[in-house]
């Protein structure tokens, strides 16, 4: 069954002056782990945001969950995480991922049960009653991860979500988040502009170029699970990061991803 | 090592015994001099502290209570009116501030208005006020709190307005993607985020609900409050000026613990962290 189906899908912002997507078609397959990859201003962003209808596409059209992207959301088919943890200062740990809940009417006694679970899956037991300022990036993103599982939605929108971190935190979280994937067997959209996790992390890497934003290509990742730390001494897994690399390079961005490259070969 | 409670006491000692230095220093000065630029220093213009201290103690007429009993009386009924209004001027400007963040248009079409409202004199409006409620049977003292509220709600719409807007996108989005409406967005995410800017208008419309009920005071003929007693003070001022200093004294005590009852409940409503608490 698919989760997402995206037809000719473009949006133009300002009186169709800035062409940010064009003519996306991609179909996303339950339990899938999809990552959008390429340059900034490549609208990997704004497609993830048209996918959870925050913003309406010019033409084409969306369906999440077999229903339109707008109906998906107000059924709340999806949890999203940003690149900044968006936790709520005036709210405690366990506050903050309570609050879909609330939202949702949970009852209290549901809440704590429910929070004293997720608190579990991401490894922050003992800091339910800290605010956010007293946690580390990483910590701030586990439990921002926390809130968008909460009411175990079947599709979560990543947006370039360990982009702000230090690169151990950082592998240290994809493995965590691969955990998360096959315990909840939900479908994962992740923006990222790093190769070597969208390959580490992904069944399928959608290479996007830039103005207009378009797919310039897909590759499978074909690696095999559950994807471990030798994952990243794969040949296999080399093969994969330059075809993504190559990808990248004939929609001309090479420029754009030089940074990852050299990010990419240090591993 | 000095505690912090100590080195807080030591720095209150401190500087009012050097602003105490630079009045009775001005005051020698200026006496032993004959300064008359900027003014001419003399026991009318620049009573010495000491004999304002002392005036508190006696009584204001013969045989009467001492002043600072007078002023007690006079302080506690202008924080009445002060805080009555300071109360109304909240509930007002907050309101105002949730109706214009709801709407860009909305807010370029008030705000305008809310800034012309504070270029009226109080002075002005007061007489109008006090008559035009006082017909309805409203009591002088609650026009004089309404007056006081008229100050009030400004700062609070224009730092609530800001702080209504202040939420981070992100948040937004989130919000939304929990299929949220807009009163649920400014309930569980606006709101919270305009707490610290609505404590820091508070801070400001605090001191000046008083100062709005001091002034609205002579308005309606008032004679209870610290706004009678300014008055009647003026008009023995030639003779025993320290009298009337020793009400602004007393004023401004009103006014500092105005702030002070702000700052402690910010203290204890807002979360935020702690280099962010001002």
């Amino acid at each position: 069954m698919s989760v997402v189906e995206l037809a000719a899908v473009s949006k133009t912002f300002g009186r169709g002056k800035t062409h940010a997507l064009e003519g996306i078609d991609l179909v996303i397959e339950q339990g899938e782990f999809v990552s959008l990859i390429g340059p900034s201003g490549c609208g990997k962003s704004t497609l993830l945001r048209i996918v959870g209808d925050l913003i309406q596409p010019s033409s084409g059209s969306v369906v999440v969950n077999g229903k339109s992207a707008h109906q998906a959301r107000l059924d709340r088919d999806y949890g999203i995480v940003f690149q900044n943890a968006v936790l709520y200062e005036w709210r405690t740990v366990a506050k903050n991922i309570a609050l879909p809940l609330e939202m949702l009417a949970w009852s209290r006694a549901k809440r704590s049960e429910r929070i004293g679970e997720l608190l579990d899956l991401v490894e922050l037991t003992g800091f339910e009653n800290h605010y956010p300022w007293q946690l580390s990036g990483g910590m701030q993103q586990r439990v921002s991860i926390a809130r968008a599982l909460s009411f175990s939605p079947a599709l979560l929108l990543m947006d370039e979500p360990f982009g702000a971190l230090d690169e151990m935190t950082r592998e240290r979280l994809n493995m965590e988040l691969l955990d998360i994937w096959r315990e909840t067997e939900s479908t994962i959209v992740f923006v990222t502009h790093s190769i070597a996790e969208a390959v580490f992390l992904s069944t399928r890497a959608v290479v996007m170029s830039a103005r207009p934003g378009r797919i310039s290509g897909i590759v499978e990742i074909d690696l095999p699970q559950p994807r471990t730390a030798e994952t990243r001494e794969d040949p296999r897994y080399f093969e994969l990061v330059t075809e993504v690399r190559e990808a990248l390079a004939r929609s001309g961005a090479e420029k754009a991803v030089e940074q990852e490259l050299v990010a990419g070969d240090d591993q | 090592m000095p505690g912090a409670v100590e080195r807080r006491a030591a720095t209150f000692v401190l500087v009012l015994g050097t602003l105490w230095g630079l009045w009775e220093g001005w005051h020698w000065i200026g006496t032993h001099y004959k300064l008359t630029w900027p003014f001419a220093v003399n026991d009318i213009t620049m009573p010495h502290l000491h004999t304002i201290v002392k005036a508190l103690f006696q009584p204001a007429q013969a045989n009467g209570p001492k002043l600072i009993t007078v002023l007690w009386h006079a302080s506690l009924f202008t924080a009445k009116e002060a805080a009555v209004g300071l109360v109304i001027g909240g509930v007002v400007g907050f309101a105002i501030a949730v109706v214009l963040s709801q709407s860009g248009l909305l807010e370029r079409g008030i705000i305008p208005y809310v800034v012309a409202s504070q270029t009226v004199p109080l002075l002005a409006i007061a007489p109008m006020v006090v008559v035009g409620l006082g017909s309805k049977g409203v009591r002088d003292w609650v026009s004089v709190s309404i007056l006081a509220a008229y100050l009030t709600f400004f700062p609070v719409t224009i730092n609530a307005l800001r702080g209504l807007k202040s939420a981070d996108p992100n948040a937004v989005e989130l919000m939304r993607s929990y299929a949220a409406g807009r009163w649920k967005i400014l309930w569980k995410l606006r709101v919270p985020s305009s707490l610290p800017y609505l404590f820091s208008a508070f801070r400001i419309a605090a001191p000046v609900s008083i100062v709005g009920a001091i002034i609205s005071e002579p308005a309606a003929s008032i004679q209870g409050g610290l706004g009678g007693a300014i008055v009647n003070f003026n008009q023995y001022y030639s003779i025993e000026p320290q009298e009337l200093w020793a009400t602004n004294v007393i004023a401004a005590a009103l006014g500092i613990t105005f702030f002070v009852v702000v700052v402690l409940a910010e203290r204890a409503v807002v979360r935020r962290a702690p280099e962010q608490v001002a």
